[in-house]
């Protein structure tokens, strides 16, 4: 039998990954397409708040979205039914979050010269979401009312990787125990940086700003070219 | 949570090394798993002997886990304190000033092969 050895290998698992998103974040930028990576907890309103706010922008900017899910294309359908934008479905297979090469497969399938702005949903998850860079340009999480306003104590590496938190749902706050200033001053505790926007997709409260946010982002990045 | 995904990454750097080394067969591979990378090791065990069965070049590598202790250090005290009994607020001086030093890592340390 020929002798084992030992091969040193010495490197983080992620490492490849962090880099894959490196390269696809500044490929991105050249072609002039913001990624906006997408996370929250089922039901907390992601698709609701994408068709408010879809709807707001499509005469302004080109919108594309990515629907990631561990199965089903009932977002995608609904995403294009409700604001005509292109729109695909990204099964993960079984997987609990997106990786940088999953989403590059899913920008492949995408007419990426007609895009300004390409959101990505991601599986609804607060954990493993946050662990796997995905190439995105900027990284946003919902947080609704009623899951309550310590989420951010127990999921701190989500709310830690976010440039934005939006609150949502906050027309029936004064129906459950969640204190707005008391959830911000939890945010700040683990992101000082993130910035906080209130909205309710459902009565459309708060959805011009998160609007404004992404037209401004994207300015943004175009600028730094 | 993610640890099958996690053994589809690492599975795939093993089998890159392996092809670079010309080697026939992967006997272990040893990873490093910090006490709060939030990676299970017995899940990732687990996930590990189902999947490494897909893999002829790997199909009976055992998965050895070697912990690293997670540590905080206090930007006021200077001082370092174990992450998983004192959390993020410093025991030395009650400072919420801190960082991970290290026990977040989940990284391929060595294999064996022939």
């Amino acid at each position: 039998m020929d002798e084992v050895k030992i091969i040193e290998i010495k490197k983080s698992v992620f490492a490849d990954n962090d880099a894959d998103a490196a390269k696809l974040r500044e490929e991105l930028k050249r072609k002039g397409v913001f990624l906006l990576n997408l996370m929250s907890s089922p039901g907390s309103g992601k698709t609701t708040t994408l068709i408010k706010t879809i709807n707001l922008l499509k005469d302004k900017l080109r919108v594309a979205v990515m629907e990631a899910d561990i199965d089903s294309d009932v977002d995608a359908k609904k995403i294009l039914a409700a604001t005509g934008v292109q729109s695909i479905q990204l099964h993960t297979g079984g997987m609990c979050h997106l990786d940088a090469e999953m989403t590059r497969q899913g920008l492949d399938g995408l007419a990426l010269d007609d895009v300004d702005l390409c959101i990505l949903e991601n599986v609804g998850n607060l954990v493993c979401p946050a662990e796997f860079d995905t190439g995105a340009t900027k990284n946003c999480m919902i947080l609704s009312v009623p899951e309550g306003d310590d989420k951010p104590l127990k999921y701190p590496l989500m709310f830690s990787v976010c440039d934005l938190v939006l609150i949502n749902k906050i027309d029936v706050a004064k129906y459950f125990d969640f204190d707005i200033e008391r959830c911000k001053g939890y945010i700040r505790m683990r992101n000082p940086r993130a910035e906080v926007i209130e909205i309710s997709a459902l009565t459309g409260e708060g959805v011009d700003k998160f609007a404004a946010w992404l037209i401004d982002q994207v300015r943004k990045q175009r600028e730094e070219k | 949570m993610h640890e099958l995904g996690v053994v589809f990454y690492i599975i795939r750097d093993v089998k890159a090394v392996a092809e670079e080394n010309h080697v026939q067969k992967v006997h272990s591979v040893t990873l490093e798993i910090g006490e709060v990378s939030t990676v299970i090791p017995h899940l990732l065990e687990d996930c590990w002997n189902w999947a490494v069965k897909r893999e002829p070049i790997m199909d009976a590598a055992k998965l050895k886990v070697e912990q690293i202790d997670a540590v905080t250090y206090c930007e006021d005290c200077k001082g370092t304190y174990p992450t998983v009994q004192y959390g993020k607020i410093c025991p030395l001086c009650g400072s919420e000033h801190t960082y991970l030093l290290k026990g977040n890592e989940v990284s391929i340390k060595e294999i064996e092969a022939t």
